[in-house]
């Protein structure tokens, strides 16, 4: 029965036993390392149940062939046996009760929002990592210095990420160090994660994300404490700084994008990216959200529509080049006199604060 | 190394044509003119056949206006496997890219193409080869099972297929005319948003899913319907085959999920058409609701999918087992309990989109509690055999086929159900794998398996074993072997849908998977093979009405089945209902009565038809078309309600002339 896929999956063990490629199997980090032990234990749990399936799946229907020498042990009448039943519902049912128990310890353990509190763990460092179209800003605000597509972290040290994204959405994979956690716009999301050794791992969006999606990839590379320095100080000599004007370069879509580095970061801007309020004149979806909170802008604010837009000036077309923005100027070319590119959405409301303008 | 950054203009849309200029005729494609030539010269070649053996107005009166539920079951799985092939194609495309484009290979699709192909794949393959092939054996099987005539609505069946079809065809047309979305088969925004899925490819998405949802709703609600007022005197609900519980259990999920589709999609095109904000990035739009709507259909999807094939196996491993099923109780609960909590899990598609752990953990612990009933039916089916006379017949490989396969894909599932293990195998390639291995193993085995088993019942002839044998061979390798690297290359941490990869260590994995769907065609071509020679033997494999030993009423019938189905009522005392008939020396009375039946309509083809030009106009932006389609949907649909010739009764001695042939054959 098995033959004609034995050789294959013989085949296949082979090969697969012999690269050493397996970051998930041979994780090099600890939060990765933990869940590469829950999988272990997940897999043997269900082989409890799974290969007497597998074994039953195989040896019942040879067993009972019709064709057999003996039929005596035919029955049609074994339609039920309570006895069965309780072991088909309850061994399963035991097994997940088992597995969800381990399911909700790790989980806890393993929330990517939670801060690693691990006892050889060093000073943690912050990351502001930012999916464009198609490449990966880091941002260390500590040290006022950014780099694109390359990722270093000291090793043993926790890393601290915040992630967001420009326009659409990706994942944040390395999966020799962690899981993966979505970058989405307008929104910010964690995930921590340790280098447990000095090594070079592959990192890249594990979401698709458009024309660009394949080569979003970057090495993140966990280094001592000595070569980070050394790999910051490396940054700050560059001398292009990480403006708001530059990153709004920077943003647009490229595809395949080499390792770069800004010297210095403009304070907030990571903030600004995910509140969509980097272009001059932009309200932020703080802002945004507590205006509508206390009402909203009315009717009147209709006039300050473009402050608040942002997908229609980054459309793009199937090739992944931008296309011309759609109504720009349009606030312009309203006969309202004082409509200019500082919306004056503050008026309109109840009882906002005064707009963060720029 | 970056590419430029090149500003381009956006389309001027025309009043007669739309935004369809020649420019969207991929004309400078070679592949996709290949294509066209070879499916336009098939056509020809068709249309050709047809018309020297004069057979438009048979083809026309049978089948295009037919209301008969076994003809338009037929018709299903036609479209589901013309589907398949058209799903097949773009999967092998993908996996001769991936073999290729290793190590900075850019392959030979770029990602503009590579991308539509897979997003193709995944929606062809759900909406139209699975849901077709599920719908079709429910459309076929489930109203003989419970002693009908019909379904309960039978214009409503013709209406619906033709809408599938409708839905199909429109995904087709995006092949030559246009482009097909890039956005991954449910289509996430902002990514499926006006600004980031600029051309027609995302419109002709959601157009042909709105229109081939329509049909697969109202199917729902029509084969609910039939369920409970349709079924023969005397049986009660705990009598019904297990196929038709699971079949009811499907379509009560149609029937509350896919209006949660239609709402999602209605969402995202007002967002594109009209420039609201439900989904886009400003304005107060938020990604996230997609998500969560969108699985809040497409949980309960794969187990539309798959309920209705556990239903198949369940009747095939009886009857080859020459046993009842065991544990019949048990079954039916067991898909009750799957059918409710198929709705409460479907936050495990994003576990890692930052929710917290208590609530990643709550969908981790239902997901996994998913896995018991599904375990009872798999033990119930193994039970079934034991101490039984299990004969070893095609559909019987495939059930142990499927049996084998889906466990290992339910264990692969369970472990992506553990939030801490999705963290690290979401979006890889294991998860391709084991969806792969739940749906080939699950739902494509079980098709096959149907079609085995019922072919008799519709043709009165069995498949050609030889070939039936070699096509479940091939298939059975070539999933392992096309699917086995897939799992170690998620481990390794490959993506899904990547249209080039750096690591050179993971092409060997590549290439063994392209040898297998190589395997899997062969399977393919098999099973076409053995539908064209089983119908030239036909005379020779020609069976009776009962060639399996089966149990349940639809082996009552005539095969192929009557028009009528049934010549008299029948009267039902408890579950298989027709072992028993056999078992008693049953005998159909020859006191007939005239036999009332649902008459043939053009109705249903007619909006269908109507609805396929307003999808395309609202592609383009042909508004006069649009508008001029859905008002002849919309007057087609009124004038129908004026239609009272919609009955006709079969006289006295055409039953009996059709039923001593019966008897003698």
């Amino acid at each position: 029965m098995l033959k004609p896929f034995k050789i294959p999956l013989m085949l296949l063990l082979a090969v697969s036993l012999s690269g050493c490629q397996y970051d998930v199997l041979h994780p090099s980090g600890w939060v990765a390392g933990q869940e590469r032990n829950l999988l272990i234990i997940s897999v043997l749990l269900m082989l409890i149940v799974i290969l007497p399936v597998l074994f039953m799946a195989v040896y019942f229907p040879w067993k009972y062939r019709a064709d057999r020498p003996e039929t005596d042990d035919y029955d049609p009448t074994f339609t039920h046996s309570n006895k069965l039943e309780v072991l088909i519902w309850g061994v399963p049912v035991l097994i997940v009760i088992a597995l969800g128990a381990f399911t909700w310890v790790y989980t806890h353990k393993l929330d990517p929002y939670r801060p690693l509190d691990l006892a050889h763990a060093g000073e943690p460092i912050e990351v502001e990592a930012v999916s464009l179209d198609w490449k990966w800003l880091f941002i260390y605000p500590e040290y006022g210095v950014a780099s694109v597509n390359e990722l270093a972290m000291p090793v043993n040290r926790p890393v601290n990420f915040r992630l967001t994204s420009s326009t659409v959405m990706n994942t944040l994979s390395i999966p020799a160090l962690s899981g993966m956690v979505y970058s989405m716009p307008a929104m910010q999301t964690k995930i921590h994660m340790i280098a447990d050794e000095v090594g070079t791992f592959a990192g890249r969006s594990a979401h698709y994300s458009g024309p660009g999606f394949s080569q979003m990839t970057f090495d993140a590379k966990s280094m001592t404490d000595a070569d980070f320095d050394a790999w910051i100080a490396k940054a700050k000599t560059v001398d292009t700084p990480l403006t708001r004007a530059s990153y709004l370069e920077l943003e647009k879509p490229s595809i395949g994008n080499d390792v770069a580095f800004y010297s210095t970061v403009e304070d907030g801007l990571f903030d600004r990216i995910r509140n969509l309020c980097v272009g001059e004149g932009k309200v932020c979806m703080d802002q945004m959200m507590m205006v509508d909170m206390h009402g909203g802008g009315g009717l009147a604010g209709i006039k300050d529509k473009a402050a608040f837009e942002y997908d229609g000036q980054r459309a793009i077309d199937g090739f992944g080049n931008l296309m011309d923005a759609p109504g720009a100027g349009l606030i312009d070319g309203n006969d309202d006199t004082d409509a200019n590119d500082k919306p004056d959405v503050d008026k309109n409301t109840r009882s906002a604060p005064a707009m963060e303008h720029n | 190394m970056s590419t430029e950054v090149v500003e381009t203009t956006r389309e001027t849309v025309s009043p007669i044509f739309g935004r369809l200029s020649l420019d969207w005729i991929p004309y400078h494609e070679p592949i996709l003119i290949g294509t066209f030539l070879a499916i336009a010269l098939g056509g020809l070649a068709l249309l050709a056949v047809m018309t020297r053996y004069r057979l438009w107005v048979p083809f026309y009166k049978n089948w295009v206006i037919t209301v008969d539920h076994k003809k338009i079951g037929i018709m299903y799985m036609v479209l589901g496997f013309i589907m398949m092939v058209r799903g097949f194609a773009d999967a092998l495309m993908m996996r001769a890219q991936q073999a290729l484009a290793a190590g900075g290979a850019e392959g030979y699709l770029p990602p503009h193409h590579f991308d539509q192909v897979f997003t193709a794949h995944g929606v062809i393959m759900i909406f139209f080869v699975a849901m077709a092939f599920v719908t079709g054996i429910m459309n076929f099987v489930m109203p003989t099972q419970i002693g009908a005539r019909d379904v309960a609505f039978p214009f409503l069946n013709n209406f619906s297929f033709w809408m599938t079809v409708a839905g199909a065809l429109l995904v087709n047309v995006s092949l030559f005319i246009g482009e097909f979305a890039r956005v991954g088969w449910l289509a996430f925004p902002p990514l499926s948003g006006a600004s980031f899925s600029t051309g027609p490819g995302m419109d002709y998405y959601l157009w042909s899913l709105q229109i081939a949802g329509i049909g697969t709703t109202l199917s729902g609600i029509n084969l609910i319907a039939t369920i409970f007022k349709m079924r023969a005197p005397g049986m009660k609900m705990f009598d019904m085959p297990v196929f038709t519980w699971t079949a009811l259990c499907t379509n009560i999920l149609i029937v509350a999920a896919f209006p949660v589709l239609t709402a999602t999609l209605t969402l995202l095109t007002l967002d594109r058409y009209l420039g609201t904000h439900f989904f886009t990035n400003d304005l107060g739009g938020n990604a996230m609701m997609y998500v969560n709507l969108i699985w809040i259909w497409g949980h309960p999807e794969v187990y539309i999918l798959i309920l209705p094939l556990f239903g198949v196996y369940s009747e095939i491993v009886a009857t080859f087992s020459g046993k009842p099923l065991f544990g019949y109780k048990t079954m039916v609960w067991a898909t009750c309990c799957i059918m409710v909590l198929s709705f409460l899990v479907w936050l495990h598609h994003f576990f890692t989109m930052g929710s917290g752990a208590s609530v990643n953990t709550f969908f981790g612990i239902t997901t996994m509690i998913i896995s018991v009933p599904t375990g009872a039916k798999i033990f119930n089916w193994l039970f079934t055999m034991y101490k039984g006379r299990v004969r070893f017949e095609v559909p019987m490989l495939w059930t142990i086929g499927f049996i084998v396969t889906f466990t290992i894909g339910g264990m692969t599932g369970v472990m992506l159900a553990i939030p801490p293990v999705d963290f690290q195998l979401h979006n890889t390639l294991f998860l391709i794998a084991h969806f792969h291995n739940v749906i080939i193993g699950g739902v494509v085995f079980g098709v096959y398996a149907a079609v085995t088993y019922w072919w008799p019942k519709a043709f009165g002839f069995k498949l050609d074993d030889k070939w039936s044998k070699r096509t479940f061979w091939f298939w059975l390798t070539g999933f392992y072997l096309a699917f086995m690297p897939l799992y170690a290359l998620g481990l390794m941490g490959a993506t899904r849908r990547m249209a080039q990869y750096m690591d050179t260590g993971w092409q060997i994995y590549f290439i063994a998977a392209a040898c297998g769907a190589v395997l899997i065609l062969f399977g393919i071509l098999s099973t076409f093979i053995g539908f064209a020679v089983s119908i030239k033997n036909r005379k020779a494999l020609a069976c009776g009405s009962d060639p399996w030993n089966a149990r349940t009423l639809e082996w009552a019938t005539q095969s192929p089945i009557q028009p009528y189905n049934f010549p008299q009522v029948i009267h039902v005392h408890g579950r298989d209902e027709f072992w028993h008939m056999k078992q008693t020396g049953f005998k159909w009375s020859t006191d007939y009565t005239p036999i009332h039946m649902p008459k043939s309509t053009a109705t249903g083809a007619l909006i269908a038809l109507f609805a396929l030009g307003f999808g395309f106009a609202m592609v383009w932006y042909i508004w006069w078309l649009a508008i001029l389609s859905l008002f002849a949907c919309i007057a087609i649909g009124i004038a129908h309600t004026f239609n009272y010739n919609r009955d006709y009764y079969i006289p006295v001695d055409e039953v009996a002339k059709t039923e001593s042939k019966g008897a003698t054959a």
